[in-house]
């Protein structure tokens, strides 16, 4: 049964996969943060 | 109905040693895309000048898109749980990417039925099953943290509107040449293009990396009879079919329903009303830049309130964060109708907090559903209940906009013109309150039998879940 096998997630897809979705969601936080900042500022 | 064998629930069991946090991100891949139906304000009026039509007309677009979540949720839940998360995810971003698709081919031929078709239909089938697809199995990978597993994947349904939002801008000045105030419906046609085609890339990205675990599998550590220490949550299983037969499933439905309708009441009038609170005759202390900005600042609660609150949950539990949500919420919609109009930062801090509820409701829902039914066919319960999304997303701004309209006209209303409604939602509010209040254990004859039982020892109600 190949499933029961003992296996090890390389850490650089981890690292990759929270990247991918890390990165755009960072610049959606930065650009809507900035848009916000306009309620404070005028 | 079959499904391609590379799609197959076998074919992604995790071997032992899996790391389950290669999870998240794949579920955050489908919803950061799907949350892009909060950005359609982006080339709202682009669209109306280009169909040479009404705001209401275009409107509809994004209407049929919830409802049609909210169906095809409840119509294929049990799909999604028989054939797992890849299969979900593949056909969700399927359905989500030839939506824009259609919907481009729409715009492009000045065919509004075409968009309502693409967008609304096939784009929102799209949605209800890209929504439910990784909630069940995050919940089966995080038996210790479900709250904060869901959490951060309906987190991502939130953050995919603050994503959407700027790129389309983005992307709109890029491909929109006619240097006019709106864009022009190519430049829209366009945009559909190009975000039909990255969502596809990312949302198979999250099709290929999800696994299931096995049957045996939990955390290291973990000790699964440590669950059952508060009142609510079982450890049996309840059948979808069986669960909507519960008392419980239609109470947390009003609850969730109350909570969704009295959240939209301030999403739909977000930046009107700000400005309408703080008006002085024909002029209003608050601009339209800050008014945006507010609509900015709402957007981050109503994410973070997904992620925070949710979590909050795993350790006071579901029903008494739900109270929280409803009681405390009441008393903020009160404050709001009352003393709301009296200082800008009262106003923003209220409505900043009430629509951080507005988000832990949604994202606490998949969590309250595994304590009280279980985790055996949580998914496609969980599709069932967000039909109570669709209906507070058609009775929310009927509400508010009904209110508003016998109360005067855009641009001349005032703080007291929003009261009753604000009341309305106060009182819905307090019928969410009692209802979730009324949830109670649910009774062990709705619980499918354990392994290995025998048949004879099923009961009826049991039975016929099978």
């Amino acid at each position: 049964m190949t499933e029961s096998r003992q296996t090890t997630t390389p850490t650089g897809l981890i690292a990759f996969s929270w990247a991918l979705v890390g990165i755009p969601l960072v610049y959606g936080l930065i650009q809507t943060i900035r848009t916000a900042s306009s309620l404070f500022t005028g | 109905m079959a499904v391609p064998s590379f799609l197959a629930r076998e074919r992604i069991i995790a071997r032992p040693g899996f790391n389950r946090w290669l999870i998240p991100p794949a579920a955050l891949a489908v919803h950061l895309c799907i949350g892009q139906a909060y950005a359609t304000s982006v080339y709202k009026a682009a669209l109306v000048a280009d169909f040479d039509s009404s705001l209401t007309a275009i409107g509809i677009t994004f209407s049929i898109a919830i409802v049609m979540l909210g169906l095809s949720a409840a119509v294929f839940g049990t799909w999604v749980d028989r054939n797992g998360p890849r299969a979900a995810m593949f056909t969700a971003a399927c359905f989500w990417s030839v939506g824009f698709l259609v919907g481009a081919a729409g715009i492009a031929t000045d065919q509004l039925w075409l968009l309502y078709l693409g967008y609304g239909v096939i784009g929102g089938i799209g949605l209800g099953i890209g929504y439910i697809s990784p909630v069940s199995t995050l919940i089966k990978w995080f038996p210790d943290r479900p709250g904060l597993a869901t959490g951060m994947a309906i987190m991502g349904f939130g953050g995919g509107a603050l994503i959407a939002s700027p790129l389309s801008k983005q992307l709109l000045s890029w491909y929109d040449t006619s240097g006019g105030d709106v864009a022009s419906g190519t430049s829209v046609a366009w945009l559909f293009v190009t975000l039909g085609l990255i969502y596809l890339v990312f949302m198979m990205f999250g099709a290929f990396i999800i696994r299931v675990p096995a049957d045996d599998w939990k955390p290291a550590g973990w000790d699964p009879t440590s669950v059952k220490q508060k009142a609510l949550v079982t450890n049996a299983s309840v059948s979808a079919g069986n669960a909507i037969k519960t008392p419980q499933f239609w109470l947390l439905w009003v609850a969730l329903f109350c909570n969704v309708t009295a959240g939209i009441g301030i999403l739909e009038q977000a930046s009107p009303m700000i400005q309408d609170f703080f008006r002085d005759g024909a002029s209003s202390a608050v601009t339209a830049a800050t008014a945006a900005g507010f609509v900015g600042l709402l957007s981050l609660f109503n994410m973070g309130g997904r992620f925070a609150w949710s979590t909050t949950s795993d350790y006071i539990g579901r029903k008494p964060i739900y109270m929280v949500y409803l009681g405390v919420g009441l008393v903020l919609y009160v404050l709001l109708a009352t003393v709301g109009s009296s200082a800008t930062w009262l106003f923003v801090v209220l409505a900043a907090l009430i629509i951080s509820f507005y988000g832990g409701g949604f994202a606490t829902a998949p969590a309250y559903l595994r304590d009280l039914f279980g985790t055996y066919q949580v998914g496609a319960i969980h599709g069932r209940l967000l039909t109570a999304w669709s209906a507070a997303g058609v009775a929310g701004p009927l509400i508010v906009n009904g209110v508003l309209d016998s109360r005067g006209t855009p641009g001349e209303l005032v703080a007291g013109d929003y009261r009753p409604a604000l009341f309305i939602m106060v009182g819905l509010l307090a019928v969410g309150f009692v209802a979730n209040l009324l949830i109670k254990p649910v009774a062990s004859k709705w619980h499918e039998p354990k392994a290995g039982a025998s048949l004879t020892h099923s009961t009826p109600e049991a039975s016929t879940a099978r």
